[in-house]
Order: C-alpha cells, then sequence, then structure tokens
C-alpha cells in the first residue's frame, strides 16, 4: 500500500502532532462534556424568574421604557447590549457594562425584565461559577485572545494526527479484521487495537468537532475582519463630528422596527448599543435572524444610525461569517435535541479513550528503533507493534 | 469492473479491505451530522439513529468476547 519511507513520515507526523496536543485535547474534551449540558445544567441550576403569564395577544412593551429603567437604576453604567431571552419567552435581557468600549468585568450586569409589562424579574453579575470556569479553560484557557488562538492551534495539530492516523491506520491493519481486539497478547496490543478501532469508527465526527472547533477559536478576528472591511465606507460620512452622547441617542423601539421593515421574514435576536470596540460607534446594530432551521443559524445586521433612526445597512454577513455561523452547531450538538446531546457525550467518552490510549502506547512503547517497526511492517508481519509477544515464524 | 480491477491490482484490494468499513462509517456519520441541520422532526431522528451507529460498532467490538 505505502512505501515504508511514507509510512515512516505519516507515522512521524501521527506521534508529533499527537503528541502536543494530547493533553490540551483532553482537557477540551473533558471541559467540553458538561459544556454539551449547558442549556440544562443552567435551567436546573438557575432559579431565573418567568415573564407574567398574560394573554398571548398583550402588546410588547415599549423597549426604551426598559433601557431607560436599566440606566436610572445603574447611571454610572453603559447600556451595551440589549437580547431576547432564547429560554424564556417573553423576557428581555439588558447587558450593562463600565462603558461602551471599556472592560471592567467587576462592573458587569445582566437585567432581565418582562417584555411585556415592563418589569424587572432579576438581575445578576456575571460570577465565576463552575460552568464558566469550564467555558473559559474550553474557549481560552483564561488567557483571552492568544489563549484562544493557541487552543485553535493545538486543534489545528488534532487535525493532523487524525489526518496522519487514519494514513497509518492502513498498513497496521493490513493483516487483521476491522474491528479485532486481541484480548490474548499483552495489555499493550489489546490498547493498541481499541486505539485503532475507536480512532477509526468515531473519525468523522471527532474530525468535524476539531475542525469547528479551530473554526470557532478564528471568532474574534474574523468579526474584526468583517468590522474592519464594513465599518470604514459607513463612518466616513461622520469624520469630524462629534460621537453622540447617551442622551442623544435615538429610539430603540423605532430602530427595532426598522430593522422588522428591512428584513421582515427575520426575527430579532439583540439590539448593540454604540460601541467602537464590539459594533459601530455610531450605530444601533440589531442582529436578526432567519427561521428556519438552517436560516436561524445566520445572522444578518441591521445598521440603524442611533440619532437619526435613519435605516444605513441591512445586508448578509461574507461567506466567513457565514461558516463560522454553519461551524457553531458542529461543535457544540445543540440542534437536534436532547437525543442529539447525549450521542454528542458518548462520542466525546470515546474521543478521551482515544487520547488516553494514544498516550498510554506512546509511554509503554517499546525500545526498538522505529526503523524496526517499518521493517516488520513491510515484511508483511502481523503488526509492527506487538512483534515482541508474536513468535516469528 | 471491481473485480477486475481488484485482480489486476492487490494492493488496491488491500486498501478496500481495510477502508471499506471506515468508509461506511464515515458515510453516515456525514449523513447523521447533516440531517439534523437540515430540518427537525424526522431529521432529528435519522440524526439520532446515523449517529448511534458508529456508537454501537464501538461498543459491539470492544465488548465482543475473545473468539479464537
Amino acid at each position: 500500500m505505502l512505501k515504508s519511507r511514507t509510512i515512516r513520515s505519516w507515522y512521524w507526523v501521527h506521534k508529533w502532532s499527537s503528541l502536543v496536543c494530547t493533553v490540551f485535547l483532553l482537557m477540551l474534551c473533558l471541559t467540553g462534556l458538561p459544556l454539551i449540558f449547558r442549556d440544562e445544567i443552567d435551567a436546573a441550576f438557575g432559579h431565573d424568574a418567568p415573564a407574567a403569564e398574560l394573554p398571548e395577544s398583550t402588546p410588547d412593551a415599549s423597549l426604551d421604557r426598559i433601557v431607560a429603567e436599566g440606566r436610572q437604576r445603574y447611571p454610572q453604567e453603559y447600556v451595551r447590549s440589549l437580547f431576547w431571552d432564547e429560554d424564556r419567552p417573553h423576557v428581555v435581557n439588558l447587558f450593562l457594562a463600565a462603558g461602551p468600549d471599556t472592560d471592567d468585568p467587576a462592573r458587569n450586569r445582566f437585567m432581565a425584565f418582562d417584555a411585556r409589562t415592563a418589569q424587572l424579574l432579576d438581575e445578576h453579575q456575571p460570577s465565576l461559577d463552575f460552568m464558566s470556569v469550564m467555558l473559559r479553560l474550553h474557549e481560552e484557557l483564561f488567557l483571552d485572545l492568544p489563549g484562544e488562538l493557541f487552543l485553535g492551534l493545538m486543534g489545528l495539530l488534532f487535525v493532523a494526527s487524525i489526518v496522519s492516523g487514519v494514513v497509518v491506520y492502513g498498513p497496521f491493519m493490513r493483516k487483521l479484521e476491522f474491528g479485532t481486539v486481541r484480548r490474548d497478547k499483552s495489555r499493550r496490543v489489546r490498547w493498541l487495537d481499541l486505539h485503532n478501532l475507536l480512532g477509526i469508527a468515531t473519525l468523522l465526527w471527532t474530525l468535524v468537532v476539531g475542525a469547528t472547533g479551530v473554526m470557532n477559536t478564528l471568532a474574534t478576528p474574523l468579526f474584526g475582519l468583517w468590522r474592519a472591511q464594513a465599518l470604514p465606507v459607513l463612518l466616513a460620512q461622520y469624520r469630524g463630528k462629534p460621537m453622540p452622547e447617551v442622551a442623544q441617542f435615538g429610539s430603540v423601539d423605532q430602530a427595532v422596527a426598522s430593522a422588522r421593515q428591512a428584513l421582515p421574514g427575520n426575527e430579532i435576536g439583540s439590539v448593540v448599543f454604540p460601541t467602537a470596540r464590539f459594533g459601530s460607534p455610531r450605530h444601533y446594530i440589531i442582529w436578526t435572524r432567519g427561521q428556519t432551521p438552517v436560516t436561524s443559524r445566520l445572522f444578518t445586521p441591521v445598521l440603524v444610525d442611533v440619532q437619526t433612526n435613519a435605516l444605513t445597512q441591512a445586508q448578509g454577513l461574507p461567506w466567513y461569517l457565514r461558516a463560522l455561523e454553519v461551524s457553531r452547531p458542529l461543535h457544540f450538538g445543540d440542534y437536534g435535541g436532547l437525543p442529539l446531546k447525549i450521542i454528542w457525550a458518548l462520542l466525546d467518552v470515546v474521543a478521551i479513550e482515544v487520547l488516553g490510549s494514544g498516550l498510554y502506547l506512546w509511554l509503554a512503547r517499546r525500545k526498538s528503533p522505529i526503523e524496526a517497526r517499518i521493517a516488520e511492517i513491510e515484511r508483511g508481519e502481523v503488526n509492527a507493534f506487538e512483534t515482541a509477544q508474536v513468535p516469528t515464524p | 469492473m471491481r473485480t477486475t480491477e481488484a485482480a489486476a491490482s492487490p494492493r488496491r484490494s488491500t486498501a478496500w479491505r481495510v477502508f471499506r468499513i471506515p468508509a461506511l462509517l464515515a458515510a453516515v456519520s456525514i449523513f447523521g451530522l447533516i440531517s439534523a441541520l437540515l430540518g427537525d422532526g424526522i431529521w432529528n431522528g435519522l440524526s439520532w439513529v446515523a449517529l448511534g451507529v458508529p456508537l454501537l460498532v464501538v461498543a459491539y467490538f470492544s465488548l465482543k468476547r475473545a473468539s479464537g
């Protein structure tokens, strides 16, 4: 099938790409396990008050009233965004921070309002609980963007180790039936067989979750790229004009109405208030999404001038952000109900076994040089890694 | 067609023998991953079944008693 030189190169790639990334991948698989059930865990331990029970025909309260209420309670803070709760119907949340562009985690705050009565339901400041520790480890190792990009690099190595693993699977399995687990041989041989079986059987899922994970680590730079491409054109007309004060901000209700009118088929998800770092300094950005299973993953931002409420732009995101949006559910496994999440978790456990057995195989490796093993594969002996246990004919 | 190719090229037939089941499992997994994206209801059900296949294969072979 493959020349021994080629096998040796691929084996080298498999060994080193795996060795470098395995510890981080084990961490990602372990922290990812509770994160698969994040919504369920939050719902079980959260005690968020639901909106008042009112007839379905009850109209929504004014968003401006809700925003004013938030500002009145916390006059020092800046309302950075408003978003409709995905788990609680008829609930609108405000996110308040130290300023439009300044970050002080100790001052971040979420306030939940009944969308129809504008009553404050509850408020909380994000705390470092178990799930947020899991999330921060999984996303960025508590190192922000550098941590994200580092994990992305580890993910790339993981993808390389999967691909090279498939290539070396060929020569390893030449004399073996699919699924062979030799229990009568040494522990090492048994684990090698399990490593091969588990790895090859779940290959595609692992590859997709790995690759979409890498894609997710690029979220920050990709959104930055989009903003760098889209915003300068839109902001050119404001050059030299003073930044609008909060008191000069136009109506949120009107901005949302403009977005609804521009994209009548879409659902409104959130409104990002003016910010130079995360949105536009001169616009409300209203994030909308489609309503079919596929298009509900695809967001379209609507930009509305924050002072005049004039509709500035409503167009789909570029391909690289579309790719990012589609890659998210494929990484999270949150798009097919609870059974899919359970399958995700089981596949994650299999991935942990593949990583763990790979590490064990390396730690318990034979002391013979790889050349000897390659030669054994070439001669067609049963398996290069078990020759110590197999009597040669 | 396939049999003549296999006869002409033993190398190719080895690759086919080693990789046919993994290729089949990969195809079933792709279907499972995509189907739940395309729709709800029956599509979710098909996705659970399809993605359950590699798990069942893993469980069957790793728990199977040693046979000869």
